[in-house]
């Protein structure tokens, strides 16, 4: 029991230090002018938004698309280390299940933010029908959601067992939470085998769920006639993307964590090395579908495919294309080629660059396409021709952002970040080989 | 025990089943008889009657023969959603005759109350190449017969009619866009802010409390954050009108129809429209695309008027004047 001690004290979650106050209420701050702003939407019509009748999406469904793209770290990270049974992965796959909890509960909500009609909701209930592609994303997304929350949830039942006794004579109040949450928690054999059972399934259901929320949305596009959607390539396209944005996303918040919560001892460089060659991997798969998805309609060169292949190589949107491209891809597998390269803190600004790449990108998918429709965009006024969300939308955008981030800091706050059993566990076992050997 | 007990129930809910069944089937066949009978009882005495066949001629039958009908109520009543029956409407549009006048365009806009910035009809300025002629091209929603929008629409608020129609109940839209992207011919437009349509908006109401239905009445009132369209009129059909562009076009450009009648008129000409479409080349717009529009185009070929004299009324970045 004394192994634990030490462990509680390192890992047991801290109260919020004047930094994290700050940064609490700077979140809590963006998201009530985001909230704010919608409400402004819903009162006055999408009319305050820059959509149009022809870019008829905008920023609200590509950061839709980001955030469900984020999720998918819960599906990569966790299911398939767990299932290749890459041991190194303990310290930080709370850190991914966080991360992918928060992005799907976004993603839920972001999607209604583009709704012209968010009070009829429940049409989609009532009168849902199977054709349609946004059927099935009514359909995977809280199924993403059970599955997401209770990958966080099972794994993190020995710890809150843990934290009761901790926190009995401490803060009976918040043990009672611990308790509760718990499920009565004594770690007995019957109640282990259950346990781990069920992080088998979850574990195991948590790949085929993800694959299908991905590729759902990638068909929300490659089923409609459009040039740059009306792609076969899509579905595999948006898997690889959603890998990148997510251990992106992992890496920044595991650094971040790592360096507010001093958990130095726990999270060394020797995970961030694995998680860089993680990266270079899902970076490499997905430059290779965007190879498919630009150059092989290049060279056929539909009229259709080069206009919109034109406006991102070397039209108005090039800035942003080869932002995307060289900063969010290219530059990072070169960095990440290297041993120094790999060490935390260039992995975080690589993986800032990546998430930033990831949330432009989705917005690459977009715009574009809307704004080169089959026939000529005329007879509407000047601005219809182009398409930058407006405040409103940026303000949304970022409350949505920051909702996101603050869900993850809640997270952080009450669930012990590194899985305090399992790395006791962990340690045990290495002891116990140590004496074996000797 | 346990076990006879349940096989004695078994066996007499079996059998009471099946003495049911038997009556049931008794019944129904005595009251079959039963009103024979009765037809024949009343009407035995009147003699014979003369009746038409399918095929034309007169014939002689025994009244006794002749039994009454109830009528099926099913053909009286008209659904919004099934549409007008044994009607499939379709368009067609004469590309050599368009002089871009933008009369069909300011009729539309007038009469469906349009107080957006994107007209449900429009005429384009289309040139496919520099080495090809330009022509004057308007267009209205296909009413495609595979349209992509309704198979996207995820609470069937948008709908295909037995009549062709493809229409929109904007009572039931959730405003996702989805058909709009859906649509390759960029038709559809969407109410951004409250549609502010003056009297009408009054007018509806009004009429909303007996039985309007706004998928009928070309979708009016307009609603915010929801998802408009060309209609093809159908409370102009109804009342055995033709859509309004039709009657406004000083060129006779459109023609609608029938496609079971096979003909269609611009109002001032009937014609046979397989006749039509052999004779003048008809094709559809991105036929490649296997939506099949019920709107047809004759090609733009030997023209009476220069293209150039339409330019004097194209504005680039306008379709729907708005009161200053």
């Amino acid at each position: 029991m004394k192994n634990y001690d030490k462990l509680l004290n390192d890992l047991a979650p801290q109260k919020f230090g004047k930094k994290g106050v700050i940064w609490t209420i700077s979140l809590v701050v963006l998201i009530v002018i985001g909230i704010i702003a919608y409400i402004d939407q819903v009162i006055k019509g999408q009319v305050v938004t820059n959509m149009n009748d022809y870019a008829l999406w905008g920023v609200y469904i590509s950061n839709f698309v980001f955030f469900v793209a984020t999720s998918f770290v819960g599906t990569i990270a966790v299911a398939v280390l767990r299932l290749t049974k890459n041991n190194w992965r303990t310290p930080i796959v709370r850190i991914a299940e966080i991360i992918a909890v928060a992005a799907i509960i976004m993603a839920g909500l972001t999607i209604m933010i583009d709704m012209g009609r968010p009070d009829r909701l429940l049409n989609l209930f009532i009168h849902g029908r199977m054709q349609s592609p946004i059927t099935w994303d009514v359909i995977i997304i809280p199924t993403a959601m059970m599955v997401s929350l209770l990958l966080l949830y099972f794994p993190l039942l020995p710890d809150f067992g843990l934290l009761n006794k901790y926190y009995k004579d401490k803060k009976p109040n918040l043990s009672k939470w611990y308790r509760i949450f718990s499920l009565n928690w004594t770690g007995s054999d019957a109640q282990k085998s259950i346990q781990l059972k069920s992080i088998q399934i979850i574990a195991i259901l948590i790949i085929p769920v993800g694959f299908m929320l991905q590729t759902i949305d990638a068909w929300l596009f490659s089923t409609l006639y459009r040039v740059g959607w009306d792609s076969t390539n899509l579905g595999a396209y948006f898997i690889s993307g959603a890998a990148v944005a997510g251990i992106g996303a992992l890496v920044a918040v595991t650094y971040v964590l790592q360096k507010v919560y001093k958990l130095e001892d726990y999270i060394t460089d020797l995970h961030f090395d694995k998680l860089g060659k993680f990266l270079v991997l899902v970076c490499l798969i997905y430059l290779y579908f965007n190879l498919n998805e630009y150059l092989i309609p290049q060279l056929t060169s539909k009229k259709g495919a080069t206009t919109h292949i034109n406006v991102l190589f070397v039209g108005d949107y090039a800035p942003l294309f080869w932002f995307v491209i060289v900063g969010g891809l290219i530059i990072p597998v070169i960095v990440l080629l290297f041993k120094k390269g790999r060490k935390p803190l260039p992995m975080f600004l690589i993986g800032l660059l990546v998430v930033a790449g990831s949330w432009w990108k989705r917005y690459l998918i977009v715009t574009p396409t809307l704004l080169h429709p089959f026939l000529p965009i005329q007879g509407v006024p000047q601005e219809w021709r182009h398409y930058f969300p407006s405040l409103h939308e940026w303000l949304i955008t970022i409350g949505t952002l920051a909702m996101s981030l603050l869900i993850i800091t809640i997270l952080v706050r009450y669930v012990p970040i590194v899985p305090i059993q399992k790395t006791a566990d962990e340690q045990e076992e290495l002891e116990l080989n140590k004496n074996t050997k000797l | 025990m346990k076990n006879n007990n349940t096989d004695s129930r078994r066996k007499f809910l079996d059998n009471g089943l099946k003495l049911g069944l038997i009556t049931a089937i008794g019944a129904i066949g005595l009251t079959k008889i039963a009103s024979k009978l009765n037809a024949k009882t009343s009407e035995a005495s009147t003699g014979k009657m003369e009746l038409m066949t399918t095929d034309g001629t007169i014939i002689e039958v025994d009244s006794s023969e002749v039994m009454e009908m109830e009528h099926s109520k099913k053909e009286a009543e008209y659904d919004v959603r099934e549409g007008m029956p044994n009607r499939k409407f379709v368009m067609v549009i004469d590309l050599a005759k368009c002089k871009n006048a933008l009369k069909c365009q300011t009729a539309c806009n007038k009469q469906h109350y349009i107080t957006g910035d994107h007209a449900w009809l429009k005429v384009y300025k289309m040139q496919e190449d520099t080495d090809t002629a330009p022509y004057w091209m308007p267009t209205t929603c296909m009413h495609c017969d595979q349209p992509a929008c309704v198979t996207v629409c995820p609470v069937d608020a948008t709908f295909k009619r037995r009549d062709g129609l493809v229409l929109i109940d904007n009572e039931r839209c959730i405003g996702c866009r989805f058909c709009m992207a859906a649509c390759p011919y960029s038709t559809r437009v969407f109410n951004w802010s409250e549609p502010n349509q003056g009297e009408i908006t009054m007018l509806m109401d009004m009429e909303n409390q007996t039985e309007h239905n706004s998928a009928e009445f070309a979708g009016l009132p307009s609603v915010k954050g929801t998802v408009d369209k060309c209609d093809f009129c159908p409370h102009a059909i109804k009342e055995n009108e033709l859509p309004h562009c039709v009657t406004a076009c000083p060129n006779g450009v459109f023609y609608f129809g029938d496609k079971y009648e096979d003909t269609v008129t611009n109002g001032e000409e009937t014609l046979r429209l397989s006749k039509l479409l052999a004779d003048k080349n008809g094709y559809r717009l991105m036929e490649g695309l296997g939506t099949k529009p019920s709107v047809f185009y004759l090609p733009p070929v030997d023209r009476l008027v220069d293209f150039k004299e339409g330019l004097e009324s194209f504005t680039d970045y306008k379709s729907v004047d708005k009161p200053e």
